[in-house]
């Protein structure tokens, strides 16, 4: 199953609740879910821990936009559009998180 | 969509006559958006235009009339850093007029 | 000149996800043809507006950020940044496109209570 976070984790419990309640899959962060893959956030350990558990990709096209390329933690997988897509597809059931 | 046709070309604009698409902007339809406002492009005129361009290429942003007229007192001096010279050269505003000949969107704050 | 007020814009949000960092921008450039004391504060998300190397392309939406370097021209110049947000994002004064004031939140509590007028983006 594929989860779609867009807020950012510190000023939205979006993602936490994600964590939470999920189990396992693939997790897309977007929009301004991107922070919580960047090093340094304060995020940051909650997920290390949950990419024993997830696989985590993030929108580059929307990190690029906030100035966060450079900062991706090691592990999260960037995707493009296309990939965006793919992961839509070659999911069954997808949840965005709003 | 209102348009301007220029060369036998068509550019779409907003109501007010300024570019949708700022990629489109050259200067023959420069000269022509002036002819439409009853202004004749001098040398003077395209310092101007020039200067806001560079502005917004920089800022993204047009600048308000206040900011302009102290930055191009900044780079072209003062004796052309006035609103009296400014106002000679676009009559009906400098910001509003020079935007539009240039090719960017109307000032922030401007009405 | 004594009718001139403190205002404050309290920038809380992250750039680009809503358009809230834009909005403030915009009533920004607009307040300093009135001649105002201004100050601009940036908590929270907010402090990601700031951040160096923006570039909107991928998401085909406008790059805003480059409007906070005119501000001086705008002779707005009271930039405030809280350090605990800062730190929280692992971000530092040198990861910020503009010069800043960076206040512990004490401090910035303190200038929040001297301001006339506060307005939250």
């Amino acid at each position: 199953m594929l989860h779609i976070i867009n807020k950012s984790p510190l000023t939205n419990s979006a993602l936490d609740s994600c964590l939470r309640v999920a189990q396992s899959g693939e997790i897309l962060l977007i929009e301004d879910a991107v922070y919580a893959a960047t090093s340094g956030n304060a995020f940051e350990g909650k997920i290390r821990e949950a990419m024993g558990r997830f696989r985590i990709y993030v929108l580059q096209p929307d990190l690029d936009a906030r100035g966060l390329a450079d900062r991706i933690i090691e592990g999260v997988l960037p995707v493009d559009y296309g990939g965006f897509v793919e992961l839509t597809t070659t999911n069954k059931t997808c949840q965005s998180w709003l | 969509m209102p348009s301007i046709e220029v060369d036998g070309k068509t550019y779409e604009t907003d109501e007010e006559g300024y570019l949708t698409n700022l990629a489109d902007w050259n200067k023959e339809i420069a000269n022509y958006i002036a002819q439409t406002e009853n202004i004749n492009m001098t040398e003077q005129h395209w310092e101007v235009i020039n200067f806001l361009r560079e502005y917004f290429e920089e800022y993204q942003i047009a600048p308000a009339v206040r900011v302009l007229t102290k930055a191009i007192g900044k780079k072209l001096g003062p004796e052309k850093g006035n609103s009296e010279y400014l106002y000679s050269l676009f009559p009906y505003g400098p910001g509003k007029q020079a935007c539009k000949i240039g090719g960017l969107p109307k000032p922030t704050g401007c009405v | 000149m004594s009718n001139i007020k403190k205002f404050m814009f309290v920038n809380r949000k992250a750039p680009h996800g809503t358009i809230y960092a834009l909005e403030a921008l915009e009533v920004v450039l607009i307040t300093a043809a009135f001649d105002q004391d201004v100050s601009l504060v940036f908590l929270d998300d907010g402090v990601y507006q700031l951040k160096k190397g923006q570039q909107t392309k991928g998401i085909e939406t406008k790059n805003f950020s480059s409007a906070y370097r005119a501000l001086e021209g705008y002779d707005i110049e009271k930039l405030y940044v809280e350090k605990e947000s800062l730190e929280a994002r692992g971000l530092g004064e040198e990861d910020l496109l503009v010069d800043v004031t960076v206040l512990g939140r004490a401090e910035m509590g303190e200038l929040m209570d001297q301001q006339d007028v506060v307005l939250s983006f």
